[in-house]
């Protein structure tokens, strides 16, 4: 007894301390690029600028259309630093000023910042404000020095600074008051103190002004009528000559001042190209002389001669994309031009004043992938033998960067990457059999020598050049890259749609690009002119009887910004990045339903529903009509009109009652509507459960053996509402006038489950959804911080299952049917926390079963991702928790979210510009796949409770051998000693 | 509007830092700027953390993202054009947990301060904002030791092991002969135990 006393003892206390080991779910420092990857963009390049002068590092620094500064390594493409201004926060121009300076200015032209060129450092910031709204123009005057300082000048909000570049110090402003000047140009002459302000007042006045640079005087106005008119752009020929058009856009003005005097010439279009074939649009450049128009998809390139004589250079209807001017040597200008022409573009660089005399001209084979180029930027440099050569750098349709040189691709970013807009997943292949021998025993070899190493390294015994080995090895481990399907589900594609209308499969084990496809089908201009990829769906996912078939992804997209434009669809495979089939719709999309309905081929039935709330069906066979047709009836959608506060519920009525007979269309017909009065409520923010989502169990056990029943419907939707006036920035409003009403939804008969308001309270409310719970996140204006509340809904109609006679007598109701009709006997339990920072997005940990415990993954302001325990967030939280429940793990009442360094998803890592968070379940029931994307990519596996069904990456195998090893030493030991014990009994 | 007399924002701010007093001013247009600091002292940062927050990487945030700016090398930073009310300013720095501040600009009296930390509602006098503690993102890895080895599962299981083979002979030893005997009897009676019967619920019986 006192054995099995001991032995009791002794398994409770390893039992103990098998729980007490790592308290904390974390992350060692050289863990870290074990299971994570993290990759860094800057998006679709909108102005570039060099900076090659100098000996040294040689870079560009450029603006995005994702809000990003950066500079780059011009010999990489590396980012030497980089900044992600907010969203509304756009950038207008940016340039170098003497030399270390790069200014950007930003906010429609109220913000001019500087940054240290070699660190980006913000040096000065400077706000400049203005009348009127206007356009902002930036220019920095290089070639007026005033003390070793160079004056930027800029035009924004109707006015005119001059600002110091060293301080941000405003030397100089000029108002232009004059109602409606609608200011087209800043102009410096080179080699002179002054600046032109070129612009047209009330649509037919031209307005120049000449303003001295240093400081600031008005030396001459002129102005002259012209008629017809003006339409958009002006392009700066010469110091003296301008190039307008009419306001009908066939008619070129050019517009010259000699001696203060404005003449214009009027020239049609049509004399120049022939037949007039629509209107033209100037597109902007600055080559001395020269400037090109576009008619529909013809560009012309026209130089001016003399006094308004235009003589067209070159007609072509390749796609062109031409640049800047770039100036060379003693006054001469050079600019580059690209055309496509098939799998090839031409590169050629011309100088301005010679339109044949081609400085450069070479062929470059493009990735058709990329599409077309959009932007042009050159850049010079000298060759060992004193003579120029040519590096361009050019911006793609899929929002890639790539700098050419010597006909080469030198480096090429991927930047499309910087504005995801959906994300999906794929299995990869299934692993092909037949291994060699000799590939074993070499794995086994290096297997055995690694954890060796590892061994070394655990007991402090490895050198320095050990430590490195190891951990490239860990870093390099070519079992996470791999190509096939793993055990554990850790390897997968990860499928994203960027804004660019581009598809890119990144693997999860490293985040390479596996391949790419822009959406060609989508991009041919008859089909559509303005494509917008909508959203990504799974849409075939083999596992059952239609292994060797591929699994394939639904793309849909809409042609132009309007809701009731017509949708595309496009079918991809997603093993080779093929393109199945599209299909161009004749009716719209407003919402995509992904039914629970597979055909034979495993293809998932979806509903498209049009902006009339037609729905039609795909696929488009017959066999999707026979399984849609026998769910008819239990087929309900909702809608959201956040504008008017209505949203309604809808279910099928019949067959398409249209001319055309479609017998995958069919009509709807509303079913509820929920209004929200508008003069006290507007919609802020709706969630539902992900429709994917797997729940291991709906009855929860708790501390006094009883077991409450969670309320699992997936019909229930979140809706946040907030006072019209609360429904703006903070600070706006005051708590007395804001508050903020959350509600529960139930979907299919529009009943309200739960209603409750915040007073005090306003967006921006950030939620999430999942099993029989939601937490959301908004602004208390009373406390002034963050909250985050819980709302949990349970079952109350199966309370009374607990009874084990009923059970045994069949009186239970476990089998009767769960029915959104049936009035449910929900009851709810809430509590609410303070939280330190603001929001950008929130989700939640989903695992294979839905067995492991759930975290909450939050995106921060700062673009860092950290991961809550729902624990935390149980509205059965009390300040003073029993016994019983201390065991069942509540956690005692807090006012706020414990925020624990170590629990930071991207630990030391950003994730710049989040969007959102996104979490694929592994096939270990244990782990969960996180990829968070933004400007920054960002992906890991999390545990959320450990990973108690595999060990872990630092466990030591050799220390197992070691201790096996010493075990059944010891065995031979005592029973070598025991054996000659026994003797020495028997001898005795 | 243009015969107003009105400060330049760019004036105030050198006033700014001449007198750090004066946090929120009045600036030219329809709202105010509100200046500010962020010190991070010498010291933090340093101790074992391996990206020590750079100060070109720290970013000031109004409102949750309304309006975002950086740093200047010596650490003030300032908004425009901000409207009278209340208003949040949160810092996001790598390394530092900064509380988020609540700042009143008050259209009355332009040019007081009042700015209060949020996480412990601690007044400030003026806006210099300091990160409440630092933030350690990685576990340190223990050297190694002796005792680490002993409570790995490995350990406990040679650990165990020892137990059995040295501890128990010594227990069975101070037994009671008698007691001894009807232990024997006992485990011939009821065979080879089985580990159910070891287990803490399951062993209840034996007892």
């Amino acid at each position: 007894m006192a054995i099995a006393m001991a032995i009791r003892s002794f398994l409770f206390l390893l039992l103990l301390f098998f729980s007490s080991l790592n308290p904390i779910l974390s992350l060692y420092e050289d863990q870290v690029g074990l299971m994570d990857w993290h990759q860094q963009f800057i998006g679709k390049v909108k102005q570039a600028v060099f900076h090659t002068q100098k000996t040294g590092r040689k870079r560009v620094v450029v603006s995005t259309e994702e809000n990003v500064i950066a500079s780059l390594d011009l010999r990489h493409g590396e980012i030497f630093w980089r900044h992600v201004l907010a969203t509304n926060d756009v950038i207008d121009g940016i340039d170098i000023a003497i030399g270390k300076y790069v200014i950007t200015l930003s906010s429609g032209g109220s913000i001019l910042r500087a940054w240290n060129l070699p660190d980006g450092q913000m040096v000065w910031e400077s706000s400049l404000q203005g009348p009127k709204h206007s356009k902002s123009l930036l220019l920095v005057l290089t070639n007026l020095k005033v003390d070793k300082d160079n004056v930027v000048i800029v035009f924004t909000n109707g006015r005119l600074h001059a600002v110091s570049s060293i301080d941000g110090e405003v030397l100089w402003k000029k108002d232009f008051e004059a109602e409606s000047l609608d200011v087209q140009q800043v102009i410096q002459p080179p080699g002179s103190d002054l600046v032109y302000v070129v612009g047209f007042a009330a649509s037919s006045q031209f307005e120049m002004y000449q303003i001295n640079a240093r400081n600031g005087e008005l030396l001459k106005h002129e102005s002259a009528a012209f008629s017809g008119g003006f339409l958009g752009e002006v392009s700066l020929v010469s110091s003296e000559t301008l190039v307008a058009l009419d306001s009908t856009g066939s008619i070129l003005l050019t517009i010259s001042s000699h001696n203060g005097k404005i003449s214009f010439q009027q020239t049609p279009i049509s004399n120049l190209v022939g037949d007039s074939l629509g209107p033209a649009v100037i597109t902007p450049s600055s080559v001395t002389g020269i400037f090109s128009l576009k008619v529909n998809a013809i560009t012309i390139f026209i130089r001016v001669i003399g006094e308004g004589k235009l003589e067209v250079l070159e007609k072509t209807n390749l796609k062109t994309a031409v640049s800047d001017a770039l100036s060379i040597s003693e006054g001469k200008q050079a600019f580059a031009l690209i055309q496509h022409a098939g799998s090839e573009i031409h590169l050629t660089v011309k100088p301005a004043d010679d339109w044949d005399g081609n400085l450069l001209k070479e062929s470059i084979k493009m990735d058709r992938q990329r599409g077309l180029v959009h932007k042009v930027f050159i850049n010079n440099y000298i060759r060992t033998d004193r003579s120029y050569g040519f590096r361009v750098l050019i911006v793609m349709e899929d929002h890639s960067l790539l700098l050419l040189q010597q006909g080469e691709i030198v480096w090429s970013r991927e930047d499309g990457l910087a504005s995801i807009i959906d994300v999906t997943t794929s299995e990869l292949p299934v692993e092909k059999d037949g291994v060699s021998v000799a590939k074993v025993e070499h794995n086994l070899f290096e297997w055995l020598k690694g954890h060796m190493l590892k061994l070394k390294g655990t007991l402090m015994l490895a050198s320095p050049e050990d430590m490195a080995a190891i951990q490239s090895m860990r870093l390099k481990s070519s079992e996470k890259s791999k190509m096939t399907r793993d055990h554990n589900g850790f390897r997968k594609l990860l499928i994203v749609l960027t804004r660019a209308g581009k598809l890119f499969a990144l693997h999860t084990g490293d985040g390479r690009i596996v391949w790419s496809h822009l959406l060609q089908s989508l991009h041919k201009p008859q089909a559509c002119q303005h494509l917008i990829g909508l959203n990504l769906y799974q849409w075939q996912v083999p596992h059952h009887h239609a292994m060797d078939e591929n699994p394939s992804v639904l793309v849909v997209g809409r042609c132009g910004p309007s809701l009731d434009a017509p949708g595309v669809l496009s079918f991809v495979d997603t093993y080779t990045g093929k393109e199945l089939s599209s299909l161009s719709l004749a009716h719209s999309v407003a919402q995509v339903i992904p039914l629970p309905y597979t055909d034979s081929t495993e293809q998932r039935l979806h509903l498209l529903i049009d902006a009339d709330q037609h729905a039609h069906l795909y696929p488009k066979t017959p066999e999707a009509i026979g399984i849609f047709q026998r769910e008819f009836s239990n087929i309900y959608w909702y809608s959201v009109e956040d504008d008017n506060g209505i949203i309604k519920g809808y279910a099928l009525k019949s067959k398409c009652t249209s001319e055309v007979a479609d017998e995958f269309c069919f009509d709807s017909r509303e079913l509820w509507s929920v209004v929200f009065p508008s003069e006290s409520e507007k919609i802020i923010a709706t969630v539902t459960r992900k429709l994917n989502e797997v729940v291991h169990t709906q009855a929860k056990v708790i501390a006094d053996q009883d077991v409450m029943y969670k309320y699992l419907s997936r019909n229930l939707l979140f809706v946040a509402t907030a006072a019209p006036k609360a429904s703006g920035e903070i600070g706006s409003v005051t708590p007395e006038e804001s508050w903020l009403v959350a509600y529960l939804i139930d979907t299919v008969t529009g009943r309200i489950l739960h209603r409750v308001t915040h007073h005090g309270s306003q967006g921006p409310v950030h939620a999430v959804f999942s099993e029989n719970w939601v937490v959301y996140h908004y602004f208390n204006l009373r406390a002034h911080r963050y909250e985050m509340s819980v709302i949990e809904i349970y079952d109350q109609s199966r309370a009374d299952d607990k009874d084990v006679w009923k059970l045994v007598l069949g009186k239970h109701n476990l089998t009767s049917p769960i029915s959104s009709y049936s009035r449910p006997e929900v009851i709810t339990k809430s509590q609410s926390y303070f939280f330190t920072h603001s929001l950008k997005s929130i989700a939640v940990t989903s695992t294979a079963k839905g067995i492991t415990s759930k975290q909450l993954l939050i995106g921060t302001i700062g673009d860092q991702v950290l991961a809550l325990d729902k624990r935390f967030l149980d509205p059965r939280r009390s300040v003073n928790p029993t016994q019983a429940e201390k065991e069942e793990g509540i956690i005692p009442l807090t006012d706020s979210l414990p925020i624990i360094p170590q629990s930071y998803v991207t630990h030391a890592l950003r994730v710049e510009g989040l969007q959102g968070i996104v979490t694929v379940p592994a096939k270990l029931e244990s782990t969960t796949l996180v990829f968070a994307h933004g400007v920054d990519l960002f992906f890991t596996q999390l545990a959320p409770s450990r990973t108690y069904d595999s060990l872990t990456e630092d466990f030591s195998y050799a220390l197992l051998l070691i201790t096996i090893v010493a075990l059944v030493a010891a065995i031979f030991v005592t029973w070598i000693l025991s054996e000659r014990k026994e003797l020495q009994e028997k001898w005795r | 509007m243009a015969s107003i007399p009105r400060f330049e924002p760019v004036t105030l701010l050198l006033f700014m830092v001449l007198s750090t007093a004066l946090t929120i001013s009045s600036g030219s247009g329809d709202g105010f700027t509100i200046n500010g600091r962020v010190r991070i002292p010498q010291g933090l940062g340093t101790k074992g953390f391996a990206l020590p927050g750079k100060i070109s990487n720290v970013k000031v945030i109004l409102n949750g993202g309304q309006n975002v700016t950086f740093l200047r090398p010596d650490g003030y930073f300032s908004f425009h054009n901000v409207p009278a009310g209340t208003h949040l300013i949160e810092v996001a720095a790598i390394g530092y947990f900064f509380s988020p501040v609540r700042v009143d600009v008050s259209a009355r009296n332009p040019g007081k301060v009042q700015a209060a930390l949020t996480e412990n509602r601690r007044g400030l006098s003026e806006l210099v904002l300091e990160p409440l503690r630092e933030e350690q993102y990685y576990e340190i890895r223990e050297p190694f030791s002796i005792m680490s080895v002993v409570k790995s599962p490995m350990g406990l299981m040679v650990g165990f092991m020892l137990v059995v083979v040295f501890l128990m002979p010594k227990l069975v030893e101070n037994m009671d002969p008698e007691e001894m005997r009807r232990a024997q009897e006992e485990m011939r009676n009821q065979g080879v135990p089985s580990l159910a019967s070891l287990l803490p619920g399951g062993g209840r019986r034996s007892i």
